[in-house]
């Protein structure tokens, strides 16, 4: 469901008009050469395209030089920068429009601001004018008016506005479910909240400046890559200034306007263009995909994360257990346990009590029946106790965990002066339970006046199509951690069931904490999902850190990422498009350096075959003439960044392979593709540009 | 080409590779201060040497004190060769009575040999003393190496170790490289030259009466005890002008083939030390890959180009290769790998005239002068492994993870090194010989017109600038504007390489070592061969297409249609 989810969003914006429109406006107002300046390469290319144009009209009021080939050069040299601009418009155009609508659910809202957190009293202010620690009164319809955490009350709350799904959530006080955004509206009961964030810094207010790009911040590797890429052009510069000596020593003379076409066309324009659009692309695709990166760094590190700790529940297995086998002690027959069971699980509405139910029915077609046609009572399940049954017809029958109704047994025995049952009994129970336990699942004795019938094997369902996902993750060497509230035994069976590659039994806020330092010790960088309190700790600690947005405010605060849908699964996808995002880099820098050899086969022949004409031999295209050549280089250079806005804003498709594989795939894309494919397409432009006349 | 000579070249890698395994086990040995069998004829004088220089061997350097120590020792080698030129007239072992070398080639050649390079803007027999040959070149050709060394263990270093602080200590690396590595080869390896035939004495010139009557003076002096070192430190500095061409340098086919040997051998070994300090030899294998890669498509190329000869030749009935330029006694094959070696491993002895070579034969030592990992002693290491780091860079991305390299991240600060250190050898390199080949004092040097002539200026820069020192000949180098500009494109060459070099080493050692996954890029194998081989070719080959373009290349094309410049 959720790569459906994906893959729709992704398909569906790359080519729309509503984006593509405002782009071009986008595209003009990023010439500022202030906004220029954050690319080293582009910068450069803006700057010749300024020298050459001075050039340009000195020549046309002066009538000197080859005015119409000078021209069209200039034209495609300011092309590239424009293209470049536009590839950035775009993609800050598909965040923008989300921003839209986001902002339109910031419109002012009025909020009742208590007096005090006991009493009754408030005074209607404007909802921005709310202080971080007041503490207002939301009701049924209201519009909650600022981020905060409900300190009193339970409530409905439709979040639609963050989150794009209409279901209402529960948001109650304590507990891991107290956090409520501001934007959101409370369609029932009313709640105190206190609230945790002053206007203007609100999560919708962040979620604004991320998706519209305005906060970004080049990353660690985008920093690297700026590096490269400017030393590259450094080079560039060297090879280029110096033609006009070495020409000269020949005999020769360039004129500039050929020597910018050269220089252009050899510094990584095409990466140089696209960069920012892919950056703000793969921070785009996190939020179709309803998760939010605090950061771009967060979304990268996820490429870099070397162990995924997962929580059993809810993502390696289904949230409830499920009754799986009735196994009853000697002397008992399986019908009879089933029968008492599911008499003791008919008013049962949880999940295992319901799995009982139905299993008594697929297995020995005991039919549910009507509490009330039995005159049966219901008990219900209490921390005392920690049994539920029912009592009917004069009997009583009781489920519940092994030792609670062992006790229950005992004391039953004791009340009724009864000798003891016989140990024989508990002994086989006990050893029933244990091998249960070894399983991987959960033991629930029955017990019908009394008498010990046997224990229902409740299982913990592992998610159909995880275990391959694991062996997926192993192939992209990611170690996947179980973090798991149970005990090592049951833990090993479930870990082993799941095919994950190791598990943390028994974890507590301590110890998972110190099983992320440990890994981190190892210079390992680990991603982990949570949403409690006391995970928050270790979600700041771990390098990737994903807050549940059911989860409290201290969550919240610590994760680096916020999922919207709170959906722990969503790990693995977010570790995938961090991954994307590298690759998509890694691959148009490759394809970029690629380029030059087919360009210098263009341009260097057609450069120097005034004064030497045995270079001729060099013109392996078989270009038609010298300025049709430089002219098709420069506008293959210039088209080359339009061809690829839709790849950099996908993203190079992410296979789980292993590196070497990925590499080599990767390699002959757009290594070999882009040795290849500069040649076909300058040979094409050529033969164009000439059929047209244009030179 | 024949049979026999591919057997004689294949005879040469099969000596090399075979020697890569011992050797590099025993410099890993000698480098990580283990006991080795000449330790008990060195440790006392190692010991003897720390004490007198008050050096503790088991105290480390962060690399900015490794980098202090390597300068301040290159700027006394650098005072002591020069001072020793301009005073040789009044110094002892100068029976040939050689006066004072002129300031700008005293500056030229005091930098040339401090920097391993060798450039001789003079001709060795008539312009140096004994004393100055052997206290001051033979000195430098030991030490110059030993510095290579000791600057390729501090990047391995850097690679090995995790969060630490320092990177070795650089005279414990310098005087452990020369007195077990450079020393104990040499003092051999010269007996077997001599054996062959190599001159080894303090005598005056000989004169000697030919059979058509004129007089001849025939030099001689300690000719064996520099030649080893000269390929072992991949020096290159000839006794004679004639360098490995002389029949006193190199007599015999065993002497070209000890000679050749030598030139890669440590070179080679050290890759080997790199694969066993990161605790897997096939690392150092792969690179090997890289280098042995490019160095036997140029061995073809050459042998090729050598072979089929020159066409106008041939015209005029002429038949088989171009040995213009070469020693008989060696053939087409040997002088075509001479060629190849030499500039491969940035030693700049000759065994031929590379000026005489054919066009294409002449573009494959220029190029592989002009990518950095052919490098010589030490700076091949480091050559190396900066493509690889910016290989690693550039297509790591490609796996979806910020790249890494042995566990090493590689991030911002890596690639501004590796960048500087691609940028300093360039800019010397392209914007030398962009001045030389316009202005007046830069023209009236070259002796050929046209490409040709462009290239001897092109070569001469990018062998000062590689560290080679080969010439391509046909330029008088030695005029006060020749022996400055090159010896400052020699000096930029080394230290504008070296510096970001050791820089990368101290920032790779303070990084932790992330464990390789099923996710990390592989970086053995014939993939990431080809992938350093790629970068190579594209980032560090192309800079100089176009100078190529109008040198050697135009020249072939032109040979092709009869035309000769």
């Amino acid at each position: 469901m959720l790569e459906s989810h994906m893959s729709h969003s992704k398909s569906a914006s790359i080519l729309d008009a509503r984006i593509l429109v405002p782009a071009v406006g986008g595209t003009f107002r990023k010439l500022d050469p202030r906004s220029l300046a954050r690319n080293p390469v582009m910068f450069v290319v803006a700057a010749v395209s300024a020298l050459t144009t001075i050039l340009l009209v000195k020549d046309i009021l002066t009538g000197g030089g080859n005015i119409g080939f000078s021209f069209q050069i200039v034209l495609w040299l300011w092309f590239t920068v424009l293209f470049a601009n536009f590839a950035e418009a775009v993609a800050e155009g598909r965040g923008k429009a989300q921003a839209e609508s986001l902002r339109r659910t910031r419109t002012e809202t009025q909020a009742r601001l208590l007096a005090s957190a006991a009493g009754d009293d408030y005074k209607v202010v404007p909802g921005n004018s709310l202080k971080v620690g007041d503490i207002v009164l939301v009701e049924a319809g209201d519009i909650i008016p600022s981020d905060g955490e409900v300190i009193e009350g339970v409530a409905s709350v439709n979040e639609a506005a963050i989150t794009g799904e209409s279901a209402p959530v529960i948001r109650e006080s304590g507990g891991d479910r107290s956090a409520v955004t501001g934007g959101t509206q409370v369609l029932s009961d009313r709640i105190r909240v206190r609230v945790t964030a002053a206007a203007g810094s609100t999560f919708i207010d962040r979620m604004i400046g991320l998706v519209e790009g305005a906060e970004r911040q080049k990353t660690p590797n985008e920093i690297a890559l700026n590096i490269l890429l400017a030393g590259m052009t450094l080079i560039f510069v060297l090879a280029t200034v110096t033609i006009p000596s070495f020409a000269s020593y020949a005999g020769g003379a360039i004129p500039v306007i050929v020597l910018v076409a050269l220089f252009v066309t050899l510094i990584p324009t095409t990466i140089g263009a696209l960069l920012s659009a892919i950056g703000i692309a793969g921070m785009d695709r996190l939020v179709r995909f309803n998760v939010l990166a605090m950061s771009g760094r967060a979304v990268e590190a996820a490429g870099d994360v070397d162990t995924l700790l997962l929580d059993k529940t809810g993502t390696i297995t289904l949230g409830n257990r499920q009754a799986a086998e009735f196994r009853p002690v000697r002397g008992v027959t399986e019908r009879e346990l089933a029968d008492a069971a599911q008499l003791a699980s008919l008013a049962d509405e949880t999940p295992e009590g319901r799995s009982i139910v139905v299993l008594a029915k697929e297995k020995y077609n005991i039919r549910a029946r009507d509490m009330a046609g039995l005159h049966a009572t219901f008990v219900p399940f209490t921390a005392q106790s920690r049994m539920s049954g029912v009592d009917l017809e004069g009997s009583t029958i009781r489920k519940g965990a092994v030792e609670a109704v062992l006790k229950h047994v005992e004391q039953g025995a004791v009340a009724a002066g009864s000798a003891h049952i016989g140990s024989e009994t508990i002994r086989e129970i006990r050893a029933v339970a244990d091998d249960i336990a070894r399983q991987g699942g959960t033991p629930l004795a029955v017990v019908k006046d009394g008498r010990l019938l046997g224990v229902v094997y409740l299982k913990d369902i592992v998610k159909g199509g995880i275990r391959e996902r694991f062996a997926e993750l192993r192939r992209m060497g990611i170690r996947t951690v179980m973090i798991t509230g149970d005990n090592p035994m049951t833990a090993a069976a479930i870990a082993a069931e799941a095919g994950v590659d190791d598990f943390l039994a028994q974890a507590t806020p301590e110890n998972k904490l110190a099983l992320i330092r440990e890994e981190q010790a190892k210079g390992k960088l680990v991603a982990m999902c949570g949403d409690g309190t006391n995970d928050a700790p270790a979600l700041a600690q771990a390098d990737v850190g994903v807050a549940m947005n059911t989860g409290t405010v201290a969550a919240r605060e610590a994760g680096n990422m916020v999922d919207l849908d709170s959906d722990p699964t969503k790990l693995i996808e977010i570790v995938e498009i961090g991954k994307q995002l590298l690759m998509t880099r890694g691959a148009l820098t490759t394809f970029s350096i690629a380029n030059d050899i087919a360009k210098y086969f263009a341009i260097i022949p057609a450069m120097f075959l005034a004064f030497y004409p045995q270079l001729g031999a060099l013109n392996v295209m078989g270009l038609a003439t010298p300025q049709s050549a430089i002219l098709s280089a420069i506008i293959f250079n210039a088209l080359i960044i339009v061809a690829l806005i839709p790849l950099s804003l996908k993203g190079v498709s992410y296979r789980a392979v292993g590196a070497g594989a990925l590499l080599s795939r990767n390699l002959t894309i757009y290594g070999l593709g882009g040795i290849v494919a500069p040649f076909v397409g300058i040979k094409a432009i050529d033969m164009a540009v000439t059929a047209i006349g244009l030179v | 080409m024949t049979m026999n000579g591919w057997i004689q070249i294949l005879i040469f890698f099969g000596i090399v590779i075979a020697l890569v395994k011992p050797l590099g086990g025993y410099i890993n040995r000698v480098m990580n201060g283990d006991r080795t069998p000449l330790s008990i004829v060195f440790g006392s004088v190692e010991r003897g040497l720390y004490r007198l220089a008050g050096t503790d061997e088991k105290e480390e350097q962060h690399w900015t004190t490794y980098m202090a120590a390597m300068l301040f020792f290159n700027l006394a080698g650098f005072l002591l060769l020069y001072l020793l030129q301009r005073a040789q007239g009044f110094l002892p072992f100068n029976p040939a009575g050689l006066g004072a070398v002129s300031a700008d080639s005293s500056f030229n050649t005091a930098v040339s040999f401090m920097t391993n390079t060798n450039w001789q803007g003079y001709a060795g027999e008539s312009t140096m003393s004994y004393l100055t040959q052997m206290a001051g070149v033979t000195v430098q050709n030991f030490v110059s190496a030993a510095v290579g060394v000791a600057g390729a263990m501090a990047i391995i270093r850097g690679f090995a170790r995790a969060s630490a602080k320092s990177v070795g200590n650089f005279w414990v690396d310098l005087t452990r490289a020369t007195l077990y590595i450079l020393l104990p080869i040499c003092v051999v390896g010269s007996l077997v030259l001599v054996w062959q035939g190599v001159p080894q004495n303090l005598n005056p010139y000989t004169v000697a009466a030919t059979l058509e009557g004129g007089q001849q003076t025939i030099a001689q002096g300690p000719v064996a005890s520099q030649m080893i070192i000269k390929h072992l430190g991949t020096n290159g500095g000839g006794f004679f002008n004639a360098n490995s061409a002389h029949p006193f340098e190199n007599p015999t086919a065993l002497t070209n083939l000890l000679h050749l040997v030598s030139i890669f051998a440590i070179s080679f070994a050290m890759l080997n030390v790199f694969g066993r300090q990161v605790g897997n030899q096939k690392q150092g294998w792969a690179l090997l890959g890289v280098i042995g890669a490019i160095v036997v498509a140029g061995v073809v190329i050459v042998y090729w180009a050598e072979a089929a000869g020159n066409p106008l030749a041939h015209a005029l009935g002429v038949e088989g290769g171009n040995l213009e330029g070469k020693e008989t006694r060696f053939g087409l094959a040997l002088s075509s790998l001479f060629a190849v070696v030499t500039t491969s491993a940035s030693t700049g002895a000759v065994n031929g005239m590379h000026d005489s070579l054919m066009p294409l034969g002449g573009l494959v030592p220029l190029f592989n002068m002009q990518i950095p990992p052919l490098g010589g002693i030490g700076a091949g290491v480091y050559g190396v492994l900066i493509f690889a780091i910016l290989a690693v860079f550039i297509a790591g991305l490609m796996v979806g993870r910020t790249p890494e390299y042995l566990g090493k991240k590689i991030e911002a600060k890596e690639v501004k090194m590796s960048i500087l250190a691609m940028l300093g050898p360039s800019l010397a390199i392209l914007v030398f010989t962009a001045i030389a080949v316009v202005v007046p004092v830069g023209l009236s040097s070259i002796q050929d017109a046209g490409p040709h002539g462009f290239s001897e200026v092109l070569y001469a820069y990018t062998s000062g600038a590689n560290n080679n020192g080969s010439a391509f000949a046909g330029l008088s180098a030695n005029t006060p504007f020749y022996n400055i500009t090159i010896g400052l494109a020699m000096l930029m060459g080394r230290f504008l390489l070296i510096v970001p070099v050791l820089a990368i080493a101290g920032s790779l050692a303070a990084k932790k070592t992330v464990p390789a996954s099923a996710g990390t890029l592989p970086t053995t194998g014939p993939l990431f061969i080809g992938l350093v081989i790629g970068v190579t070719l594209i980032v560090g080959g192309l800079t100089f297409f176009p100078a190529l373009a109008l040198g050697p290349i135009v020249e072939h094309f032109a040979l092709l249609a009869g035309q000769t410049f």
